[in-house]
């Protein structure tokens, strides 16, 4: 008989969503054990996006995390309007991510050692900087140099300086870069962490900036987006190119460190760098 | 430039007049032609003014990227009194996409960095259009930093597509280059102007583009990203630069109206490439007037307004509940504007 229901039969065995498949190895995998590991493939060791939340809940001590300037909203100074509006836009990446911006910026602890601590998500509007991601984070840097706190930001940003908001965006790259030299000229120290994607304005300003910069493995890292070199050299890149152990080297991160790792890591800096 | 050759379709009635002047000049002078000529030329001079005073940021664009456009090296050669060109990063090469180099404005010995496109063709792929590798952005900071250390001021002239997108420039760290210069352009112990005198090309413009004061030539731009980039991932094609050139905002007069510039030097009549002299004259009394400004402030308040100038740049708002710190009640939210 054709019409045996097939389709419409319940399926046995795990529900939807148990499973992943993992892009790094293509296996697929008990989602239950890449969250125990924070989002890392337990085969290949593939490293899932993680969002700027949970990133909290990775590096910061339990329950020490106090979020600053949430109260800092976006406007929309250019009426930019591409296939959407730029206002209706930020409200639909609001309500897909539960974040109010791109990045979260705050203080906590990482093993009792209180730091001034940011994170840009890259699912925000690609983890793009706007004039309140700049903010935010010029903000935090002001308040690390102020109470003297070791400054971590963990960047997770394919889209750089936001272009919905013009050369707005573009400004807050050298806003928040004068705001690490004066960090620096007071002493300050800075982990900066690159995660996958780091690119553009961001890669091109406070992520690279760090007195000691961390990478997770096998990243997107690099100023032009590796589609635009294509199209400007006209020939296959080559493999690996951009990423975090090509950065590595070519001498522009001190380590590669796996998310498991990464807590302790920073620890271990302040402990050497820290005052 | 040769004043009959074709320009831009929207100069085609500047065009046509041009070769009606040249047609009744190249007959017998009669006092009839004479006044007819005189008459033209008025009509000539309105139609650019007209023309230019309303361009579109697209053909802005164009305008910003004539070839007869006037580069760093023309003002050098007429603007400046002398040109002591130095080369080299010290570490990697010759970027020839970034002059630098001792100059003298009247009295004032400077140093001077600026991006240069090329004007044959072979200039221009020794150039790279004006691209800058990484090393041409660490022979820039190096060659301010020597500026500083012996009390120079900086005069930075910016025209770049863009910073080059290739395999080299990444694998000598293109994203680390330019942060590293404006985090030491923000404290660099010297007076720093900034004049974007084409195009002001993204992070690639920004890299030499923190100073005490940064200007515009009226007819340059300057962008987050290249009208075709931008048209490239919001359109998902290059076909849509123009609409993406009005959407970003990117011409000298929305830039003053953000705050991000803080003056627009104006064009001789129909752009900086019809009269390169009179564009050079403009710059250098703009030059010479910041430079006095800035010299008179004291190094502390010079760094600290430079770095509160970049500190105010943003469009947001903040409706903070913080508890006010002084009796004075703020409003609860407030627009900072920049």
């Amino acid at each position: 008989m054709t019409l045996m229901t097939t389709t419409k039969r319940p399926k046995r065995g795990v529900p939807e969503g148990l499973w992943q498949r993992c892009p790094g190895c293509e296996q697929v995998i008990y989602k239950k054990e890449i969250d125990k590991r924070m989002g890392v493939c337990p085969r290949c060791e593939y490293h899932f996006y993680v969002s700027a939340h949970e990133r909290v809940a990775q590096v910061l001590d339990e329950g020490t995390f106090e979020e600053w300037d949430a109260g800092l909203q976006s406007l929309d100074p250019l009426e930019f309007e591409d296939k959407k509006k730029y206002v209706d836009r930020l409200k639909a990446e609001q309500e897909r991510t539960g974040l109010t911006e791109a990045a979260l910026t705050g203080s906590g602890m990482i093993r009792a050692r209180r730091v001034a601590f940011g994170v840009t998500d890259s699912a925000f509007i690609m983890g793009s900087m706007g004039s309140v991601v700049g903010e935010r984070l010029a903000r935090l840097v002001e308040r690390a140099t102020e109470h003297q706190l070791p400054l971590i930001i963990i960047s997770g940003s394919g889209g750089g300086a936001r272009m919905h908001e013009g050369i707005l965006s573009l400004m807050q790259m050298a806003k928040v870069s004068a705001a690490l030299a004066r960090y620096d000229g007071a002493g300050g120290l800075f982990i900066s962490v690159l995660t996958n994607p780091t690119m553009g304005g961001v890669a091109a300003s406070f992520a690279s900036l760090g007195d000691v910069v961390l990478a997770e493995p096998k990243a997107l890292i690099g100023f032009a987006g590796p589609r635009t070199v294509k199209a400007t050299i006209g020939i296959e890149l080559p493999e690996g190119f951009q990423t975090s152990e090509f950065l590595l080297d070519h001498g522009y991160v001190d380590r590669i460190v796996s998310r498991g790792m990464l807590k302790s890591e920073i620890a271990r800096t302040i402990d050497y760098c820290g005052k | 430039m040769d004043a009959l050759a074709p320009g831009f379709e929207f100069e085609e009635p500047i065009h046509e007049l041009q070769v009606q002047i040249a047609d009744l000049r190249s007959q017998d002078p009669t006092a009839e032609t004479q006044d007819e000529v005189r008459r033209l030329r008025r009509k000539l001079n309105e139609t650019i003014r007209e023309i230019y005073s309303s361009l579109t940021p697209w053909n802005t664009v164009r305008v910003a990227r004539h070839k007869d456009r006037p580069y760093t090296r023309d003002y050098l050669g007429i603007a400046f009194d002398e040109f002591v060109e130095l080369h080299g990063d010290r570490h990697f090469g010759d970027d020839r996409a970034m002059l630098t180099g001792f100059a003298k404005l009247d009295e004032h010995k400077v140093l001077v960095v600026g991006h240069q496109k090329g004007r044959t063709y072979k200039e221009r792929s020794a150039c790279h259009f004006g691209c800058a590798h990484p090393e041409g952005y660490r022979k820039a900071i190096s060659k301010m930093n020597l500026a500083a250390k012996y009390g120079l001021p900086v005069i930075c002239l910016i025209d770049t597509p863009g910073a080059y997108p290739g395999i080299g420039a990444e694998e000598r760290g293109q994203a680390y280059a330019i942060a590293d210069n404006m985090y030491e352009m923000s404290r660099l112990a010297t007076p720093i102007i900034c004049v974007v005198i084409g195009e002001g090309g993204s992070g690639g413009a920004l890299g030499i583009g923190v100073g005490d004061r940064v200007a515009m030539l009226e007819h340059s731009y300057y962008s987050v990203i290249s009208p075709e980039g931008c048209a490239g991932i919001l359109w998902k094609s290059h076909s849509y630069a123009e609409k993406a050139a009005t959407a970003l905002r990117f011409t000298s007069s929305h830039l003053i109206e953000f705050g991000v510039v803080d003056s627009v030097i104006p064009e001789p009549l129909g752009g900086a490439h019809r009269d390169l002299h009179q564009m050079a004259a403009r710059l250098k009394a703009y030059l010479l007037k910041t430079l006095q400004e800035l010299k008179a402030l004291p190094l502390d308040q010079l760094l600290d307004e430079r770095y509160q100038k970049f500190r105010k740049m943003g469009v947001f708002l903040d409706s903070n509940s913080e508890p006010p710190a002084t009796e004075e009640l703020p409003p609860t939210t407030e627009v900072n504007d920049g």
